[in-house]
């Protein structure tokens, strides 16, 4: 008897707690005057921080609802085309063909990756080109660039990594293959770390390693390289000298609704850019 | 006092309860989350591709269940004759005063977290091997390069890990050994080596075993200790030297940014870590029975 009771228990509550993976229904805003929703689509580099300054901007207006979609860069500019966002998401610059799609572009925030080599490394210097050849395993020796005649031990970040999507997208790591799909081209040969604390330490302790961080990991135990000849700093990646550095822009394609404006206010007011750098990126402000 | 017991029963049921269905909502869990992927990728192109590069479409995880099952045979290599032969010194050739402080101390090992374990090992085994094994390699293959990330790091790492489970759960059942195995194995002629070799471990020979199957265990599920000193390097290793990328490495490192398709992939990739285990302890199981008994 008893035994059947706690069958019967164990099923109900298993489906119990099944019943709550069904997808979600979504919230229609509810629109007057003052109130309203802001849809946002396109880079998913940008979305985790659309993602932040959404939930702190609905959490002080409640009226506001805010829905943060991915679908990469390209798809923040058809969206905008289409109307079905108010702002197209993108973690470029916008492209020739696409500015007559834009009426205007606003810069939230702006994102640097540091390339780091290890303290003994006689390189003090890479260029765009050789960063990319030696990420995708065509240089494989420091001699080739420079330095001492030994091996380079390539060190990267794991697949799905903001950090690592910042990289390979600017240095053009992660090119398009003749299907038009983009293929991260990162060398098989690299160590992976799982944070930018284990990437530090990795090149701090190993010699002839390279690595990147983001700008705000920055620390004496690694040596960082210039790129292009370019010293990597909050400045240079603001004024855009620095090369592996790119803007998170919102673009829009028509008038802003009221509620549209509301939000990139917020965003762009003392209280968003400390949100943008807490998630690790550079204030614009 | 009726009802009391009652109570008491109660609880104990809700919570026995409560352990199968954590077991069951985990299974379809995860089983619900990884098959689509699974099922959609084709279930052999999962497990023997060799290219596991989520980000490019590529979900092949021999490399993955490689390293896993390397590092956790170098582990055990490592990690049983150390464990037994502490276990044996414990019960049988320490005096009982000393053999308690040496328990307790191996013990402790048991209580440190897994994340100073992998960052010991980060500092301290890494570029041990990097500047202490790897010229006795080079002695052989002077072309080799290594980094010290690689499974023979994380073999040793885990063998101090797995060592406490080992030591204590063999000793224990050394010790359980009855009296008369061991006065009669004596006063028959047989010395100390002899007794202990051939009397109290094949006595002991269940528990010892389960030791081995707890420990290696804990060895294929650790994840945080690996992960730092392993380097994740997704290829089939060719010795011990080179970095491997664990499933439970690959799963911890990779779910926190995952796309949709990858984290279902990820997921995928644990079905598998629970049916490899499942396996091993099934196997673990026959293999206890068989010498279970022998013993008897």
């Amino acid at each position: 008897m008893k035994k059947i009771v706690s069958i019967t228990l164990i099923s109900i509550l298993a489906l119990g707690a099944l019943a709550g993976c069904g997808p979600r229904s979504g919230d229609t805003g509810t629109g007057n005057e003052t109130a309203g929703s802001v849809v946002i689509a396109g880079s998913t580099s940008v979305q985790p921080l659309s993602e932040e300054l959404a939930a702190a901007f609905m959490d002080a207006n409640s009226e506001v609802s805010v829905e943060v979609q991915g679908g990469g860069s390209g798809q923040g500019i058809k969206a905008i085309q289409e109307k079905i966002a108010d702002f197209g998401a993108l973690s470029r610059n916008v492209k020739e063909e696409e500015k007559a799609a834009v009426t205007k572009e606003i810069v939230i925030a702006k994102d640097g990756v540091a390339v780091i080599v290890n303290s003994e490394s006689k390189v003090d210097n890479l260029t765009i080109e050789q960063i990319k050849k030696i990420y995708t395993g065509e240089i494989t020796n420091w001699s080739e660039v420079g330095g001492e005649a030994a091996t380079i031990i390539v060190v990267s970040r794991e697949e799905g990594s903001g950090t690592r999507g910042a990289f390979t997208e600017i240095t053009k790591v992660l090119e398009k293959n003749e299907a038009g799909e983009e293929i991260d081209n990162t060398t098989k040969d690299s160590l992976v770390q799982g944070s930018t604390g284990a990437v530090m330490q990795t090149v701090a302790t190993t010699p002839n390693t390279i690595g990147y961080v983001s700008l705000g990991a920055l620390g004496d135990t690694v040596k960082t390289v210039k790129v292009e000849g370019v010293t990597v700093s909050e400045e240079t990646v603001l004024s855009g000298a620095y090369k592996i550095s790119r803007p998170f822009l919102y673009v829009v394609g028509g008038e802003l609704t009221e509620a549209a404006q509301f939000f990139i206010d917020f965003i762009l007011s003392e209280e968003g850019q400390m949100i943008v750098e807490e998630s690790g990126f550079i204030p614009v402000l | 006092m009726k009802t009391y017991e009652k109570v008491i029963e109660k609880i104990i049921m809700i919570s026995a309860v409560m352990s199968t269905i954590s077991v069951a909502l985990i299974t379809v869990f995860i089983f619900q989350s990884g098959l689509p992927v699974l099922a959609e990728y084709g279930v052999l192109d999962f497990i023997f591709g060799t290219t596991w590069s989520p980000t490019n479409g590529s979900y092949g995880i021999l490399p993955l269940i490689a390293g896993t099952l390397a590092v956790t045979l170098g582990a055990l290599v490592i990690g049983i004759p150390t464990g037994i032969a502490c276990a044996i010194f414990l019960s049988e050739i320490l005096p009982k005063k000393w053999a308690k402080a040496f328990k307790s101390a191996i013990e402790l090992l048991a209580g440190i977290p897994s994340v100073v374990y992998g960052f010991f090992g980060l500092v301290v085994i890494v570029p041990a091997i990097r500047n202490y094994v790897l010229p006795i390699y080079q002695i052989f293959d002077p072309d080799i390069s290594a980094t010290g990330f690689s499974i023979l790091a994380g073999a040793v790492i885990l063998a101090i890990m797995i060592l406490p489970t080992i030591v204590s759960i063999s000793e224990n059942s050394i010790t359980a050994v009855p009296r008369e195995f061991k006065e009669a194995s004596l006063a028959l002629g047989a010395n100390k080596m002899e007794t202990i070799v051939k009397v109290l471990i094949p006595a002991a020979s269940s528990g010892i075993l389960s030791s081995i199957i707890l420990g290696m265990g804990r060895a294929i599920g650790e994840t945080m200790a690996v992960l730092l000193i392993t380097g994740n390097m997704a290829k089939v290793p060719g010795s011990i030297m080179d970095p491997v990328a664990t499933l439970t490495g690959t799963i911890a490192m990779e779910m926190g940014y995952a796309s949709p398709t990858h984290q279902q992939a990820l997921f995928a990739v644990g079905i598998i870590l629970f049916v490899i285990i499942m396996l091993l302890n099934i196997i673990a199981q026959f293999s206890m029975r068989g010498l279970g008994g022998k013993t008897n």
